[in-house]
């Protein structure tokens, strides 16, 4: 987006953003987590699968970033 | 207080520590003067990466967070966790939002979200109600921040106002002196200590207290044997809702406070603001780990401290760790939180200060003020906001900082209109966005009106989960405050833009054109700054 064609109006869209919708719905989807079976490491699955929600956020930011500097 | 002498002596050490960077921050990428906004308000607007991620980090995540997220969890269980998705979800949110907010900010040189608004819809009254809306909303923050030092001072045995106030002049003096700079450079300790200290915490204390497993069976026992029906390891049916739009709705205002942009606006280019996305995560990471001391606390008999024969629990963060670790950690934990009340306090009274001069000194005090009556202006202000913070806490009940800042929170969304929408469209009029601004407060204030706390033995303004059954449904669920006050905004502004149009009233000047939103540092457009002191 930074470097458009000359005469061609800059933009920030890019199918990339999509990508964006994933960590924003993910974990506000209750029903996915709130459980306390199966436990990983002794973390009910309630706490360690929306920690793990961190990790999707941080790939799909680092994958926008990239695919439309 | 003799069983506190080290954790005194290492905290006190690390606050020195912390003063002196303060002062020096000033000549930290030193510029050719500080008399302006862009410099002592903004930093130059020359932070990189590194530093935006420190800064904006220790501006998020307060010391108010780190002691309140867990005296939540350890009082409510599952609901008080909605940090965590909360901080997941706002950073893809806004990852386009801001990158345009920095654009036409440096193109234009706004210091504040009502600048923009400004120029956007051309109203200054528009601007006026933003300015004052961020304003409202800063304040109390500011004073839950000394509720933070308080909480820590406490569990060492401490009492008295004194302490407080003797740091927070000191604060004050760096902060006058040194502007965004001085949290800037305090902001490397400050996360230094917290990393330290919660890694420590979460290996450590699960292996003294018997492992993961155990802490929380110990919480789900202590829950399920309160006759409480809200509390659990769990969400229930009738908090879901809660938990869901809370963490949405305070993803949605975290950007819309003038704080969180002035960190932000400070930084050098887009490519930043974006980088910082993915980055700044890591931090929800540590954030979801303190949240968890409260069930730590409840696996090791924690007891909160008790005042004017209420629980204190917002004591039992700094209680576990002083029942935990040696003494001079400990010492360097209370360090941690009561430095991670100073950067946030620094920026938001930074942030205040800023919109004082820019949209109501500069609009209806002195129309030709010179960058450096507006530093000055700002440098002033920031010393009588931190002063106002001092007196909430020494003479109001904290209590009312506390409902204070829950109204903060349902009052900035509705900012959210002019603020983010108007980054994307101009189609609303300035007239409807006045309207959705005003039926949005109010309907806010109704709800938390009528929202008591047993607990506290309040019968209002006692939380953000608003009973579904005041609007005659038959449940027992809650939905967060915010988010309904604003659907009723953004209903009242589309409604208003429409009748506004249709009876020809007229409308405000866009100052801003399209490419604005996509300009860059190398851009020509950007208007040419002294960076001087960057390179």
């Amino acid at each position: 987006m930074t470097t458009g064609e000359p005469g061609q109006p800059r933009t920030d869209r890019s199918p990339w953003n999509w990508l964006l919708i994933l960590p924003i719905v993910l974990p506000l989807l209750t029903f996915l987590f709130n459980a306390d079976e199966p436990r990983l490491l002794g973390f009910p699955l309630f706490y360690w699968l929306q920690l793990a929600f961190i990790v999707v956020g941080v790939v799909s930011t680092t994958i926008v970033y990239r695919m439309t500097k | 207080m003799s069983a506190h002498t080290t954790e005194l002596v290492v905290f006190v050490l690390l606050f020195l520590l912390v003063t002196v960077m303060g002062f020096v921050a000033a000549r930290w990428r030193r510029p050719n003067d500080l008399a302006s906004l862009n410099e002592w308000g903004l930093g130059g607007r020359s932070f990189g990466s590194w530093i935006t991620w420190f800064l904006v980090g220790g501006d998020l995540y307060t010391a108010y967070t780190f002691v309140a997220v867990p005296a939540l969890v350890f009082g409510s269980g599952a609901i008080g966790f909605y940090a965590l998705p909360y901080t997941v979800v706002v950073y893809p949110l806004v990852f386009l939002v801001l990158a345009r907010m920095w654009s036409v900010s440096h193109v234009h040189g706004f210091v504040t979200p009502a600048d923009f608004v400004r120029a956007r819809f051309g109203s200054p009254t528009l601007a006026l109600v933003i300015a004052i809306t961020g304003l409202v909303a800063t304040m109390p923050y500011i004073a839950l921040q000394l509720i933070g030092i308080e909480a820590v001072l406490k569990a060492m045995g401490i009492t008295g106002h004194l302490p407080i106030v003797i740091a927070f002049a000191i604060l004050a003096a760096y902060t006058y002196q040194s502007g965004l700079r001085a949290p800037a450079l305090i902001a490397f300790v400050k996360d230094a200590l917290i990393y330290i200290v919660i890694l420590a915490a979460v290996i450590y204390i699960p292996a003294k207290l018997g492992g993961w497993d155990s802490i929380f069976d110990a919480a789900k026992a202590k829950f399920d044997a309160t006759p409480a029906p809200g509390d659990g390891i769990l969400l229930n049916a009738n908090n879901q809702l809660q938990y869901v739009t809370l963490a949405f709705g305070s993803a949605l205002a975290l950007f819309l406070y003038p704080h969180s942009l002035t960190g932000v606006l400070a930084s050098k280019s887009r490519n930043v603001i974006k980088r910082n996305m993915s980055a700044l995560p890591a931090y929800s990471f540590v954030l979801g780990l303190i949240a968890l001391l409260g069930f730590m606390a409840i696996s090791a008999g924690i007891k909160p401290v008790m005042s004017n024969g209420t629980a204190d629990t917002n004591t039992i963060v700094p209680l576990l760790f002083d029942k935990m670790f040696p003494d001079w950690f400990t010492g360097v934990a209370y360090a941690a939180i009561g430095i991670g009340a100073l950067v946030p306090a620094a920026i938001m009274s930074i942030a205040a200060a800023n919109l004082f001069t820019r949209n109501i000194y500069r609009e209806y005090f002195n129309k030709n003020a010179s960058d450096a009556q507006e530093a000055n202006v700002s440098k002033v202000v920031s010393l009588v906001v931190k002063v106002g913070a001092v007196l909430c806490i020494l003479l109001l009940d904290p209590q009312f900082s506390i409902d204070l800042q829950l109204i903060g929170g349902v009052i900035i969304l509705q900012t959210l209109p002019s603020v983010a929408l108007g980054l994307y469209t101009r189609w609303f009029h300035k007239g409807g966005l006045i309207a959705g601004w005003a039926a949005g407060l109010a309907t806010g204030m109704w709800m938390l009106y009528l929202t008591p706390n047993p607990a506290k033995h309040q019968e209002h303004f006692g939380g953000s989960a608003f009973a579904l059954s005041n609007l005659g449904f038959d449940t027992k669920m809650t939905i967060y405050t915010g988010f309904l006050a604003l659907a009723v905004n953004l209903v009242v502004a589309a409604l208003g833009t429409l009748l506004f149009r249709a009876t020809k009233v007229a409308d405000g000047e866009d100052a801003t054109a399209r490419d604005d939103y996509f300009a860059d540092e190398g851009d020509p457009k950007v208007k040419g700054l002294d960076l001087t002191g960057s390179h």
